[in-house]
């Protein structure tokens, strides 16, 4: 019961801030068709600009300030670079962002060195929420969760409420159409990109003090949101924030798992067949749960290839 | 003979345009009077669909003028083309189907130019009861024909000057094609222009002051209705299927 509740709890949280990251992600390749290779730089670059500013201003102000700069970051990349080769096709706008996010990263060796930083959660929040099961669970890791559910809702209202939101949802769909009818589809891209870039700068920043910020948590966590948004659907929020919770969960929970198939077959009485075996059936879930999400994705992809909620083929 | 308006609204100059490396539009001249129905016709492949395409800036003219009250559009962005009056209903309907009708309406709210009734959402729903009643549903649950008036609406909605209106009876059944024909002679009456794009020539020719026929990228005739019914040279060698 207790790994139960702590691995719920864990892996919501976990899944919260990957949506904060995927969110962006899913929005810009379903408004634009780019697959954004560097969208997990600003992810970075928001954990990094957080660490830094912590120097000078306090926490909060910091994490909002990094945002911003991530936010602005991103609108920099879209107006100046890759509007430019839009009009030569996706492939350019995909090596574009791939290029781009390498030079962030060794940008960021170049001026914090290749090593993990010194950005931890500032000593007032470090303190226990509740105490569940005789562990102290930490109030930064509701923090987190927090935030990050509500920007969900905050992004949710805005794309369902407002006619900004109605605007973004049809250039979306047919981008030229929406043109047609008086938007200008180039600035409202431009808007989107930067707030997605914002989101993950944002979830940088709050994660960075929590997990570690390195020069190398681009490419790890780039890897898991492009599960995220493929496995939720190309180009859909909800769908990005049910695969966020599905792969936070699945992580967090095979991680306590220390059963393999050997237990299964145990359990209908052929253990020790399967134990003679060997090889795949001794393999433990724990150590199969880096492997789980790209399961997933696999599983999606042959059943589902639109993803979960994805409405585009 | 009926005369021609004396004030030009549009005036569409030597148009050329390219799909590709096809040569589409081969130097189109034609003009739209104060309050005129232009119809364009012709057989597909004619360039009348790209006609209304280069006007709105979503096929680029390679050469010519498009002007609307003396202004060049040509080279603008079609975002600006329609904040400066110019609707476009494409044949293809283009409605938003991940919206709901309510929304695909609201995409095509801009503000309306002086001198020109403005058109409003509920005014809409005067027109075509049947959306009012479907305003919560998801625009890709409509019929075709709802879809079309769903279209017509929201382009509406941004208070154009003059409507390009490209096949809008295009695989309707034969009961909403009239009620399609009525709200084109209704809009058209209201006061504002229109670039009538339609393969029934019985239709076009009912709503139309002037036609213009199209072939090979160019327009090969240019006359009232009555002049057209009245040149079967011209009927066969350039409508005729």
């Amino acid at each position: 019961m207790e790994y139960f509740t702590i691995s719920l709890l864990n892996g919501t949280v976990y899944g919260l801030l990957l949506f904060m990251v995927s969110a962006g992600l899913t929005l810009i390749f379903g408004m634009m068709g780019v697959l954004n290779f560097a969208h997990t730089s600003f992810y970075m670059l928001g954990a990094y600009f957080a660490y830094t500013l912590q120097k000078y201003i306090s926490f909060w102000p910091s994490i909002i300030l990094a945002t911003v700069l991530a936010g602005g970051g991103g609108i920099v990349v879209e107006r100046y670079f890759l509007r430019r080769v839009h009009r030569y096709g996706h492939a350019h706008e995909l090596l574009l962002t791939f290029g781009l996010s390498y030079i962030i990263a060794e940008l960021i060796k170049l001026f914090y060195g290749n090593y993990p930083t010194n950005y931890r959660v500032p000593e007032s929040l470090h303190f226990s929420a509740f105490q569940i099961f005789g562990t102290d669970y930490p109030v930064y890791r509701l923090l987190m969760g927090g935030i990050s559910l509500g920007m969900f809702l905050l992004v949710y209202l805005l794309l369902s409420r407002t006619r900004v939101g109605i605007v973004v949802r049809s250039a979306i769909y047919r981008p030229r159409m929406a043109e047609a009818l008086g938007h200008n589809v180039p600035l409202v891209f431009m808007g989107v990109f930067g707030v997605g870039a914002a989101l993950a700068g944002l979830a940088g920043a709050v994660a960075g003090a929590f997990y570690t910020t390195n020069p190398n948590m681009a490419l790890e966590l780039g890897v898991i949101v492009f599960v995220v948004v493929v496995v939720g659907g190309l180009g859909s929020l909800e769908g990005a924030m049910l695969a966020s919770l599905i792969i936070g969960l699945s992580s967090s929970f095979a991680v306590g798992i220390d059963l393999s198939l050997v237990d299964l077959f145990a359990f209908f009485g052929a253990g020790e067949w399967a134990q003679g075996l060997g090889g795949l059936m001794e393999l433990k879930v724990s150590s199969l749960s880096a492997t789980i999400p790209f399961a997933l994705m696999l599983i999606i992809l042959l059943v589902r290839p639109s993803g979960l909620l994805g409405e585009k083929g | 003979m009926k005369t021609r308006p004396n004030s030009t609204l549009l005036d569409v100059q030597d148009l050329h345009a390219y799909y590709g490396k096809s040569h589409i539009l081969q130097g189109v001249n034609f003009h739209v009077g104060e309050g005129e129905v232009v119809s364009l016709l012709g057989r597909n492949g004619s360039g009348r669909s790209t006609t209304l395409k280069a006007i709105m800036g979503l096929v680029p003219p390679t050469s010519g003028r498009v002007l609307l009250e003396g202004r060049d559009l040509v080279g603008d962005r079609s975002y600006k083309i329609c904040k400066s009056g110019v609707g476009y209903i494409p044949e293809e309907r283009e409605i938003f189907a991940n919206l709901t009708v309510d929304e695909n309406l609201c995409m095509g709210q801009q503000p309306a130019h002086s001198g020109i009734p403005e058109w409003t959402v509920e005014k809409m729903f005067d027109y075509f009861p049947r959306l009012k009643e479907r305003r919560n549903t998801k625009a890709g649950n409509l019929s075709g024909g709802e879809q079309q008036m769903l279209t017509m609406c929201r382009t509406l909605l941004g208070n154009p000057k003059i409507l390009l209106i490209d096949e809008p009876t295009e695989g309707l059944a034969p009961k909403i094609v009239t009620v399609v024909e009525e709200a084109i002679k209704d809009i058209h009456q209201r006061g504002v222009s229109i670039v009538l794009v339609e393969q029934k020539l019985a239709i076009a020719l009912k709503v139309s002051s002037h036609v213009c026929v199209m072939g090979h990228g160019r327009i090969v005739f240019e006359g009232t209705p009555d002049e057209l019914t009245g040149n079967s040279k011209l009927l066969t060698e350039w409508l005729a299927v």
